[in-house]
């Protein structure tokens, strides 16, 4: 089964993040950026899927050329190979851009199965598993929450709004997994130094079937989340117990 | 001159760095406070392939150079310094000696386990008569036909008790020339009659290492655990304790950062005159000064650690990382303690342990005494030898 795996590298979430005021963009520079962790689960899932059926992953990004760096961590956790498409044209590219050249890059190689992660965790946008599915004519299965397959098949089990449901689907498709569908393995010093040795190839727009339109996606302004308001907190003068029952009757969750 | 870091060693630090915050520092109070050996830990720093990182694919290493080891041992020191000893001992002291000296065949028999960190070899040089005069050793082999047979006693042996021990290579007298000893390495399996391993000591720091005496009575091992030339042991042990003097000093860095580092959550937390007690000079001098004493203590470790790469001997660099990183470990340490102030001194804080680590680095593996003398021999030379 050969798997591509979708990976992004984003600036470190532990770090605070700063917007650009004029282009809204997240800003990149002088911030440490690492493996979008969000898409380790997606690596884990194919690596765990390559050695029960045989087969490779191979990590696809999109990203300025330091990314490779993301791309070198997934080949040291045991993927085969890597495709780095960097281009000075895609910075800020929206998430269909995103989905189409993602798409264009997977299509070069034979693939079985693409796993994204449901969404990357700087831009949130939360499209282009779907988006990179419908550009390959393939279904998607997402928000994966266990995964097996029995050789066939694939058998899901999808985290929805009120609960899960378990899904089969055929291949080819894309599959989107949510953090904690696995625990993703550490990569291993042996496979940093074998990192070196393998594939890594590196792309731009003109070796991708890609035209780069209008903008289709424009962010015209940002603003702050609300705040959530304080919790309220009930003093026990004897009394604590009925209050906190009122509180949960109001919330109607009991 | 560059001082950039290569894209492996920077994924081996970022991966060491993560796995340590993840894995190792939770457990660290706990591995303190119990005094319990990490098995867990030493199992899971070897699927990490800790153990086989210095070393050359060819004799079943993972192929990174001695700068990318050094990184490790920082990341894991800033974690556990007890976890960054055994790993040191083990890698530095139990198999460094078998790499460098041992048989094609002896490697194949014991390398395998060590190197994916299932099992320990310990490294038995000093002695209860015998510390910073390394040479003054009185442990001794008698050939007996085709056996040698050891007497005698070798003292603060790190990783040769544990349940996962598998043997120790033991310097020993095996002869004279004239009034000079012959000293030679022997590898000493567990279990072999006439061995016996002492109860762990109680020590000041480094809790959960494992450290003892070790005995050896009549103890008959065949000629063929040799380790290397016979009459040669003294080279070697130099040799060996040169590379890891740069290895403790990496140590030192990550246990001098990791003072830094639990300085830099408390200033801005705790207040004092109704502000952070960050906004006072007092502290960002303190913080100032730890910072560059690190920084000082790391580039001094990188430029030892670049010349065992370079394929040179380290010698005077080595001397000069471990005795700075060390003390500069112990000095972080107590200004560590001073800036927490009564917090500092108990143990409920990580620096009330960093304290109580940061002092073994300037004694074991040659101590500051020894580095001072070895770094005055290289200035003056023949001046200061005895004609």
């Amino acid at each position: 089964m050969d798997i591509a795996v979708c990976v992004k590298q984003i600036p470190d979430p532990n770090t605070p993040g700063e917007l650009d005021p004029t282009t809204h963009r997240l800003r990149r520079e002088g911030v440490d950026a690492v493996l979008d962790p969000g898409d380790e689960f997606g690596i884990e899932a194919g690596l765990a899927l390559a050695e029960a059926h045989g087969g490779e992953v191979r990590v696809v990004s999109m990203g300025p050329e330091r990314s490779v760096e993301a791309i070198r961590k997934a080949l040291a956790m045991g993927a085969a190979g890597g495709v780095l498409v960097a281009d000075p044209a895609l910075v800020g590219a929206d998430a269909l851009t995103t989905a189409r050249v993602l798409a264009a890059a997977i299509r070069r190689g034979p693939f079985d199965l693409v796993i994204t992660s449901t969404e990357s965790t700087d831009g949130y946008t939360g499209v282009v598993p779907q988006a990179i599915a419908e550009l390959l004519g393939i279904p998607a299965v997402t928000f994966a929450r266990s995964v097996s397959f029995d050789g066939s098949t694939l058998t899901v089990r999808r985290q929805t709004e009120n609960g899960t449901e378990t899904v089969e689907a055929g291949l080819p498709c894309v599959l989107s997994v949510t953090a904690g569908v696995n625990a993703p393995r550490y990569p291993s010093l042996r496979g940093i130094m074998a990192a070196r040795s393998k594939p890594l190839d590196r792309l731009s727009l003109n070796d991708l079937d890609v035209q780069l339109g209008e903008v289709d996606q424009e962010i015209v302004r940002v603003e702050p989340a609300p705040q959530r308001k304080g919790g309220e907190v009930v003093a026990d003068d004897g009394t604590g117990a009925q209050r906190i029952l009122e509180l949960l009757r109001q919330a109607k969750v009991i | 001159m560059d001082f950039e870091l290569t894209a492996e060693q920077r994924a081996v630090r970022d991966l060491c760095r993560e796995f340590a915050r993840e894995e190792i520092a939770p457990r660290a109070a706990h591995l303190d406070r119990s005094e319990e050996f990490p098995y867990e830990l030493v199992a899971a720093m070897g699927r990490l392939g800790l153990f086989a990182l210095p070393f050359a694919p060819e004799v079943g290493g993972a192929g990174g150079d001695f700068i990318s080891y050094c990184l490790a041992l920082e990341e894991v020191a800033r974690a556990d310094a007890a976890c960054a000893i055994t790993l040191e001992a083990a890698v530095s002291l139990g198999i460094t000696p078998m790499v460098l000296y041992a048989t094609p065949e002896q490697r194949g028999r014991w390398l395998p386990a060590l190197l994916a960190g299932e099992r320990l070899w310990a490294y038995g040089l000093t002695e209860p008569g015998s510390g910073s005069d390394a040479a003054g050793l009185e442990s001794r082999a008698e050939p007996d036909g085709e056996e040698l047979v050891i007497t005698g006693r070798k003292a603060f042996i790190t990783n040769a008790g544990t349940e996962i021990s598998a043997g120790v290579t033991v310097a020993v007298i095996t002869g004279w020339e004239g009034s000079r000893k012959r000293i030679s390495l022997l590898a000493v399996e567990r279990g072999t009659p006439g061995y016996t391993v002492g109860p762990r000591y109680r020590k000041l720091g480094w809790h959960a290492s494992d450290t003892r005496e070790l005995a050896f009575e009549s103890c008959r091992v065949p000629r063929a655990n040799l380790i290397g030339t016979e009459g040669r042991g003294l080279e070697q042990f130099l040799h060996i304790l040169e590379w890891g003097r740069v290895a403790i000093a990496a140590l030192s860095v990550g246990l001098a950062q990791a003072c830094l580092d639990q300085c830099l959550r408390y200033v801005p937390e705790r207040r004092q005159f109704g502000v952070p007690i960050a906004r006072f000079q007092a502290t960002q001098f303190k913080l100032a000064d730890m910072a560059t004493q690190i920084e000082a203590a790391r580039l001094l470790t990188w430029r030892a650690a670049a010349l065992v790469d370079a394929g040179k001997p380290p010698g005077v660099h080595a001397s000069m990382a471990k005795l700075h990183a060390s003390e500069v470990a112990t000095a972080c340490a107590n200004q560590a303690v001073q800036i927490h102030g009564g917090a500092g001194f108990i143990e409920d804080l990580p620096v009330a342990r960093y304290y109580r680590d940061a002092k073994v680095g300037e004694i074991g593996e040659g101590t500051s005494e020894v580095q001072r003398i070895l770094i005055a021999r290289a200035l003056l030379g023949a001046a200061v030898e005895e004609s």
